[in-house]
Parts: structure tokens; sequence; C-alpha cells
């Protein structure tokens, strides 16, 4: 078998250009911090530019079946390395502000963005936990960053002893169905399991634990209780890359698993998803209503999002597969946008993290205000703006695939939800103005919100395209 | 070259003004004066757009005109589709009539973020006219839940002492609607393949289907009408939005919800239709005499006409339902006099509400000695309200008291009935405010209509007489296209579904 790795080369350069800057960083120690940050960027994008130009139409395999290149994972790889670029670029200046500018910042989140481009490739229950772990282990200790702070210590540990469990479910999960099916490849699995005359019991069993454990990671409701605590915990600018980038990736592999190897299975997995979905949406939209904390709104708000990305997942076929993938998207570039604006609400050299201190920015910086507006409208899916076409998908999807109970409770939800996007309005433009927040808007940030309202409002304009690729990706998988 | 897109013109126009209007810098009496001009002007080229659409409308073509046609999202299959016949021209001509008068109205009243207000309402108008062109279901959604977001802000921004309330019940209450719509119109994209709404109109549903749509799109339109028990919104919200919030919630906004019975519940689900004629008459029975007594003791000018309007509404309904020619006919023609008279009412709140500050009906009294001309603008459009033979209101109410008639006569006398309490509240407010002794000296120091709100009353005043002398002005305009409506609703009525089930017609259905 002639080594092929040229499918690999995003991933290998990536890992060539962390471990270089992690050399830059040790030597220059954190004065360095700034370079490595937008050394780190110019990284990521040349990987994208690589991702783009690798040939991704005929599902090339490599490492004996480990990795396999298709254009779905093409598509969901371009997804992840924009969200990262984003969260790098609204992390530097933070960290200076923040005083906790070390140069190991943006080393992790390319590391974390290779495990989960291994993610979204693997072919083999094995790479798919390598990648895994790659990423959550990045991610954990990018939870505790802050290590002077007690909250984001918290939620460095909470999100590791958690996350382990997880992890651990998943693996025992992955040990069943190896034991009963005697194969960890994709393909050799997808075979057994369609020429199976009955359903083998202890690979359900199996499969149950498999996806504990990614709806851990997903943050889908039984599974959620880490979010809020590990959003608020951990310093804002990772919980903007936690918002904006690891799902896309968890949902990435979480699709791929259930339609590759597990596609025989469905009948019985849609049952749990369903679950999953539908308890997400309910204590995303109720508990997200209490809220004081913005980040801990946010963190339900994205629990509640998962949940409707799930439901493009219980539709079961290729529309539900590309909802899925355009929602993720779009719901991405509005929490980017989100986050732009959480990032500088700072006053008298504080960082803000109460929904009440957002009063009368209307009157202070009207045009963040407007862009804020645009952008919970957005995610209350409210047309035109892009935020609705998601929604749209992920119900047509649900809808045409008959699941009719799923979807009404799916716009009920949305309604609960509109309530608590509505109350940021509410507060920016109805509440009386207090002082104006620190003069910090780096260009990077406004870039970014730029990007992100352009992108929400103009949506509606030239929408063809995007779809276009989005079912490229989904039949690619089927 | 104009026909071709001249309802993308018309529709975003008024965007591309408020975009301007978005780049003007400046201190902040330049930015105020330049956006009302800016936003002023806008609405008007908006308006000779829609006049001169209405000019070139073929009445006697019943299909679509000025038809647009091209790929959106593609992945979907929806279509940007865009065209009038003679059911949504009016409505346009009057949203693009409205805004104007609106923007004019806000002109001193509103006094802080005047930028703002005019792009709000300029994109406002933008919804408003794509809600009544679009002729795709979801490209309609679009624009009708897109509505919401600059009402929110008007309502909640500029809006009265409970304005975050009513916005917020406003927002949700349309919302919760609306959304049941659209999982509906996503069940016939799944059933039929399009959203295309003259496609959908030639495929047939099956009737046990129909009546769950039915029940969706009801939903959300009749939220949006309002209708009995779905209205304590619309009080709250027109107490609470400023005057022009308020004109174009009664004029444009509850227009809407009549539309779109009339776009979508009669051509798609005529099978579900005639099976709830009778419970949407009866709930419109009950709105028109629940709401008329609830408007009798109300103490707030702007609550007793929010009050009158789901009356009004009431009338509306019981007329489309009665799925008849006349009926329909009377139901549009009370839409459009309603949108002018109760808009127009709201403008008089506004006059009296600029100088005392106050919307209680006891703090006026005998203005008529010195708000002369004021008190003669004002008893036109309260007469029209009533419904008095030569004005708009009268028409309407009587096309549509006749169609019922022929369907029903308990449910025609009930809803008669409805006219004289409407003469009551309307009579006994005008008597309260405009004549009685003079108990508060403020009150009688008010001064008379201003230039401003005299040109802003006048052409409305004009508009509701001449609609009362001469119907035909909207009838010529609606009566082919309401003919087809009809014609189609008793075709697809009687048309064998499939084969095995028994022919459903009109009277076997009916329980």
């Amino acid at each position: 078998m002639i080594l092929n790795l040229i499918p690999l080369l995003p991933e290998i350069f990536l890992c060539i250009c962390a471990m270089g800057l992690l050399i830059v960083g040790v030597s220059f120690g954190n004065e360095s911090t700034k370079v490595v940050s937008w050394f780190s960027a110019l990284a990521v994008f040349i990987t994208l530019v690589i991702v783009l130009l690798t040939p991704s139409g005929n599902n090339v395999l490599s490492l004996n079946g480990f990795f396999k290149l298709d254009v779905y994972a093409s598509i969901f790889k371009a997804i992840i390395l924009i969200g990262a670029i984003f969260s790098i670029a609204l992390s530097v200046r933070y960290l200076i502000l923040q005083g906790i500018a070390r140069f190991e910042y943006p080393i992790l989140i390319l590391l974390s963005v290779v495990g989960m481009m291994i993610m979204v490739s693997a072919n083999n229950l094995l790479s798919l936990y390598v990648g895994l772990e790659l990423q959550s282990l990045a991610l954990y200790v990018l939870a505790a960053f802050n290590r002077n702070s007690l909250r984001s210590s918290e939620a460095g540990v909470k999100y590791f002893v958690l996350g382990a469990l997880s992890s651990g479910l998943l693996l025992f999960g992955i040990s069943l169905v190896y034991g009963f099916t005697g194969s960890i490849d994709f393909a050799v699995l997808d075979k057994s399991l369609w020429a199976a005359e009955s359903v083998n019991f202890g690979v359900i069993f199996g499969l149950v634990f498999i996806l504990s454990g990614l709806a851990f990671k997903v943050s889908a409701v039984p599974f959620h209780m880490w979010t809020p605590d590990v959003y608020q915990g951990a310093p804002a600018s990772v919980t903007a890359f936690f918002a904006m980038v690891p799902k896309v990736a968890a949902i990435g592999l979480l699709m791929r698993l259930l339609f590759e190897p597990f596609g025989a299975l469905m009948e019985q997995w849609e049952q749990i998803v369903y679950f999953l979905s539908a308890a997400s949406m309910i204590v995303g939209a109720f508990a997200a209503l209490a809220q004081e904390n913005i980040k801990r709104m946010l963190a339900y708000s994205s629990i509640g999002n998962m949940g409707y990305a799930l439901m493009g997942v219980v539709a079961g076929n290729e529309y539900g597969v590309a909802a899925v993938i355009l929602y993720i998207f779009i719901y991405m570039m509005m929490t980017a946008g989100v986050f732009a604006v959480v990032l500088t609400m700072r006053r008298h050299e504080h960082q803000l993290e109460k929904i009440s201190d957002l009063s009368g920015l209307s009157k202070n910086s009207p045009w963040l205000a407007y862009c804020m507006a645009i952008l919970m409208f957005s995610l209350a899916g409210i047309p035109p703006f892009a935020g609705f076409f998601g929604k749209l998908s992920v119900f047509a999807a649900t809808v045409d695939a008959g699941y009719y109970f799923l979807a009404i409770l799916g716009v009920l939800t949305s309604v609960i939800g509109a309530f608590y996007y509505l109350r940021i309005i509410k507060v920016m433009f109805f509440d009386e103005a207090e002082d104006s927040y620190d003069p910090v808007f780096p260009m990077a940030r406004k870039v970014v919100l730029t990007i992100s309202i352009l992108f929400v409002v103009c949506f509606a304009l030239k929408p063809g395209i995007i779809y276009v690729i989005t079912e490229t990706a989904a039949e690619s998988l089927f | 070259m104009v026909e071709f897109s001249l309802l993308s013109i018309m529709t975003f126009l008024p965007l591309a003004g408020a975009l301007i209007i978005l780049m003007i810098r400046g201190d902040e009496g330049t930015v105020a004066r330049n956006s009302k001009y800016m936003a002023l002007y806008t609405s008007l080229f908006t308006l000779a757009f829609a006049v001169y659409m209405v000019i070139k409308f073929n009445p006697n073509f019943v299909g679509f005109q000025f038809v647009e046609h091209s790929g959106w999202l593609y992945g979907v299959g929806v279509n940007y589709h865009m065209g009038v016949d003679g059911i949504s021209v009016l409505f346009i001509l009057l949203s693009a009539f409205l805004t104007p008068i609106c923007i004019l109205a806000s002109w001193s009243s509103i006094k802080t973020r005047v930028k703002e207000f005019m792009v709000a309402f300029l994109v406002l108008e933008t919804f408003m006219i794509g809600t009544f062109c679009a002729l795709d279901a979801i490209l309609f959604y679009v624009f009708f839940e897109g509505v919401l977001i600059p009402m929110f802000l008007i309502i909640g921004v500029w809006g009265g002492v409970r304005r975050v309330y009513a916005s917020y019940k406003f927002f949700l209450f349309t919302l919760l609607g609306s959304v049941l719509m659209l999982v509906a119109m996503l069940t016939l994209y799944a059933q039929a393949g399009t959203t295309d709404i003259p496609s959908l109109m030639m495929n047939p549903i099956a009737p046990d289907l129909q009546k769950w749509l039915w029940i969706a799109f009801f939903a959300s339109f009749a939220v949006k009408m309002p209708m009995w028990p779905v209205h304590t919104w619309l009080p709250d919200a027109h107490v609470e939005a400023p005057t022009a919030g308020s004109v174009i919630l009664a004029g444009v906004l509850l227009k809407m919800g009549g539309y779109g019975f009339l776009r979508f519940s009669l051509p798609l689900f005529p099978d579900a239709t005639a099976f709830f004629a009778d419970f949407v008459f009866w709930l419109s029975v009950i709105a028109i005499i629940y709401t008329s007594l609830v408007a009798l003791v109300q103490t707030d000018m702007k609550k007793l006409i929010a009050y009158s309007s789901v009356a009004h509404m009431g009338y509306v309904t019981l007329g489309i339902f009665t799925a008849t020619v006349e009926g329909i006919e009377g139901a549009i023609y009370q839409m459009i006099s309603h949108g002018l008279i109760s808009g127009a009412l709201f403008l008089c709140v506004g006059v009296v509400y600029d100088r005392l500050h106050t919307r209680e009906i006891a703090r006026y009294g005998g203005i008529v000695k010195n708000m002369p001309k004021y008190a003669t603008v004002f008893m036109i459009f309260m007469l029209g309200s009533v419904g008095l033979p030569g004005t708009s209101g009268f028409v309407g109410e009587f096309l549509v008291l006749l169609a019922a008639f022929k369907v029903d006569t308990l449910i025609a006398v009930l809803a008669a009935s409805g006219l004289v309490l409407g003469a009551t509240y309307m009579l006994v407010l005008y008597r309260k405010v405009v004549f009685g002794p003079t108990e508060h000296s403020d009150a009688a120091s008010m001064s008379d209509l201003n230039k401003r709100e005299f040109f802003l009353l006048v052409p409305l005043a004009a508009l509701v007489i001449y609609f009362g002398f001469y119907p035909k002005a909207i009838t010529s305009i609606i009566e082919p296209s309401v003919q087809n409506l009809v014609a189609q609703y008793e075709q697809n009525l009687s048309r064998p579904l499939e084969p095995g089930l028994p022919d459903i017609n009109n009277k076997g259905y009916l329980p």
C-alpha cells in the first residue's frame, strides 16, 4: 500500500505551522503573542486555500482507510477554518487587554483545528477518536486559559472531567461495536450492518454510547450541563471559539457517522436524535429566558440552535444534511458577529458580561447597536436575515420527511427564543443609556463584524451559490 | 423598460431611500431635517410609481400583471415571483398613499432619533408593498414577517409609557401565528413541490389535509386581522404606538390578514374554507358585537378606535367567507375604506394629542369652539366609521351585509346590529370630545389645525367622500379579479379530488 499523503496535506501543513510557531513562541516568550497569533491566522488561511485546492471530488482514502477526503469533508473543513480565522482575529486584542496574552493560545487553537479536521475526515472509529481527543484536549486547556481566574479554572476542570467521561462512553461504545461486528472501518461496518438479517442488539447498545459521547460534544440535551458554566467561566474569546467552531466539527462527525457506517440503523438512531433535538430546543428556549449573563444566554441559545440543526439530521436524507450544513454555517457567521460585539463590552477597563450592561447602546454607539439588533433578529429567525433561511431549510427538510410534530415544536420554541433575543434589542434600544464603553474597537474585530453583518443581510439577495455548495456536500455523503 | 420591473422598483425604492438616510452625516438638526425630506421624497416617488401602476393596470385581465420571475433559492425551488391582480393592486396603492402621510404626521411629533424613525418607516414600506406583490408563498412570508422588525422598533422606541409590553405582545402574538403558517407552507411545498402561488392554485389538495393547512394559515391571518379572541395585542399596540405607527398599523398591517385569506385560504383550500365558514362567521359576529360593546366603555381615544377596528375587521372576515362576489368585494372595499378612515381617525387623535399630551376622552370637551376646522374633518371620518351613506364606510358594510343575508339571515341580523353599536360609540366619542361643555381651559385654548395637518387630513376626507359617492372607482378595478376568484373557488369546491372519494359540493359538505 503506497502512502498517499496528498489528501492529508492541509492537516500536515497546519501541524507543521503549529509546531513552528510553538518554537517561535518558546524562543521569544509572551511578547511574541501578537505575532504568533497573526501568523496562526495566516497559517489557517493558507490551509483553507489548500483545502479548497485539493481535489476532493472522488472520495480519496488515505492511511489504509483511516482517512477519507470527500466534498463533504472539504466543505466542513472550510467552515471550520473560516471559524478559526474569525476566532483568532477576535481574540488578539482581548487577550492583551485581559492580561492573558500568552503565545500558547493561538497554537492551542491550531491544534484543536487539526483535530477537528481529522474528525470530519475520519473513516474509521479509531481515527474518529484520535481527532476528537486532539481537539478536546486543546479545548480543555483553552477553557482554563485565564488560570488566575477562579471561574476560568473551574470551567476548565469541569469541562475536562465531563469531557473525559464522555470520551470514556464513546470509547466504550466503540469497543462494543467492534466486539459485535469485528470491524472499526466505516465501509466494512456499513456493509456488514446492511447485510445483517436482523438488527444486532449489541451494536445498537454501542451506538447509543457513541451517540451519548457525541451529544456531549455538540452539547445536546441531556448532555448539555457543562455548556453554560464553561461558556460563562472561560475567557470571552475562548467562548467565542467554543460557540463557533467545535460544534461544526462535532455535527460533521455525527452526520458522517450516522449516515455512513450506521446508515442501516437509521430507524434506531432516528429516535435518539429526535429526542436530543426536541429536548435541546425546549431546554435551550426556556432556560435562556432566565439568564442575566450574556455568555450564559448565548450558551443556552447555542444548545437550542444545536437542537434545530439536529432536526435536519432526523430528517435522514440529503435535504436534511444539506440543511444542517447551511444552518450550522449561518449560525457560525452570526455567532462571529455577536461575539465581536460581546468582546467590545468593556467599561472602565473591565470586561462586562451582564445583559443589562448593553443598556442604551443605541445612544452611545448606534452602529454597534444596529449590528447587534440585526444579529439578534437573525438569530431569532426573522426574515429577511440569513438566520431565517437556515431555519427554513431545516424545517423544510423535517416537514418533507414527515416529522410534523418536530417541526411544529421547532417553530414554537423559536417563538420563545425570539423573546430572549428581543430582550437584548429591548435593552439596547428601549432602556436608558449608561456610560459608553471604552473606545477599544480594533480593526480585526471591525472586519469580522462587517463580514458577519454583510453575510446576514445580503444572504437573501444571492443565496443560490451557498445552497449549491451545501447540496453538493450532502450528496457526497450518500 | 419601466414596466419590466415596476414592482421591484416600487418595493425596493423605499429601502434604497432608507440606505441613503443611514449615510446622512452632520449635526443632529441637519440630520433630522435631511432625513425627513429624504423619506418624504422617497415615499412620494413610490406613490408616483404606485399611481402609475394603477393607471397602467388592466382591470379586465384576470391573471397577474407586471409579473416578474427569476430564480432565488435554487436549492429549495423557491423563486422570486412578483405580480399583482385586482385584489392586491389597491392595497399597494393604499400602502404607498399612507406612508407619506405618516411621514408628514410625524414631522414634528417625533423629536428623538428622527433618522432612525424614517429608516424604520421606509423599511416598513418596502415590506408592506412586497407582501402585496409577492406571488411565492415563501417570498410572501419573508415580507409578511419582515414587517415585524420595523414595527417592533417603531412601537418600542418611539412609543408611550407601556411601550415595551406592547411591542413584545405585538411581536410575539404575530410571530406565533406566522410560524404555524410557515409549517403549513412547507407542508404545501412537500406535497406539491412548489411554493409558487399560481401553480399551487392549480394543485388540488386532499380535503383532510386542507383542514389542517387552513387552520395553520388561519392562525397567522386571524392574529394579524385581528379576529376575536386573538385581538388583544391590537389595543395595546395602538395605544402605545406613535401616531404614525397607529396609522400604518390600522391602515395597512391589519389588511395583510384579509389579503392573506383572499390569496391563500380561499383559492388553495376551498373545501376547508367551506367547512370552516360557519366558524368564521360566528367569530366575526362575536368580534363585531363584543368589541363594539368594549369600545363603548373606553376612556382612551386610541383604545376606542382600536376596538372599533376589530369590529370593522369582523365585517371583512364575514364578507370574505361568504365566498360570494358581493361579500368579497365588500370586504375589500371595507378594508380600503377602513384603511383611510381609521388611519385618519388616528391622525385626528394625534392632532389633539400633540397639543395636550393626553388621550383621555374626559380631558377634552367643547373643542368645536376653538377648533372648528378640526371638528369638521373629524366629523367626516367619524361618520365614515359609522358607515353613513355617502361615505366609503357605507359601501363596504352594505355589500358585506347583502352577501351575509344570502348565506345566513341570523348572522346578517346580528352583524347588522353591530352597526347600531358602532354608531353609538363613535357618536358618544365625538360628542364628548368635540361638543359638550368646556371643562378644561387647556383644551379650550388649543389652536386649530395648522397647514400641515390640514393638508394631511383633507385628501383623506376627500377620498372617503369620493369613494362613498362613486364606488365604481374601486369596484371596477377589483370586480373581474373577484369574479374570477369566486368562480375558481366554486369550481374547485366541486372538483373531484381522488377517484373513490365522493364529490364534495357546497351543500353536502357544510355541517
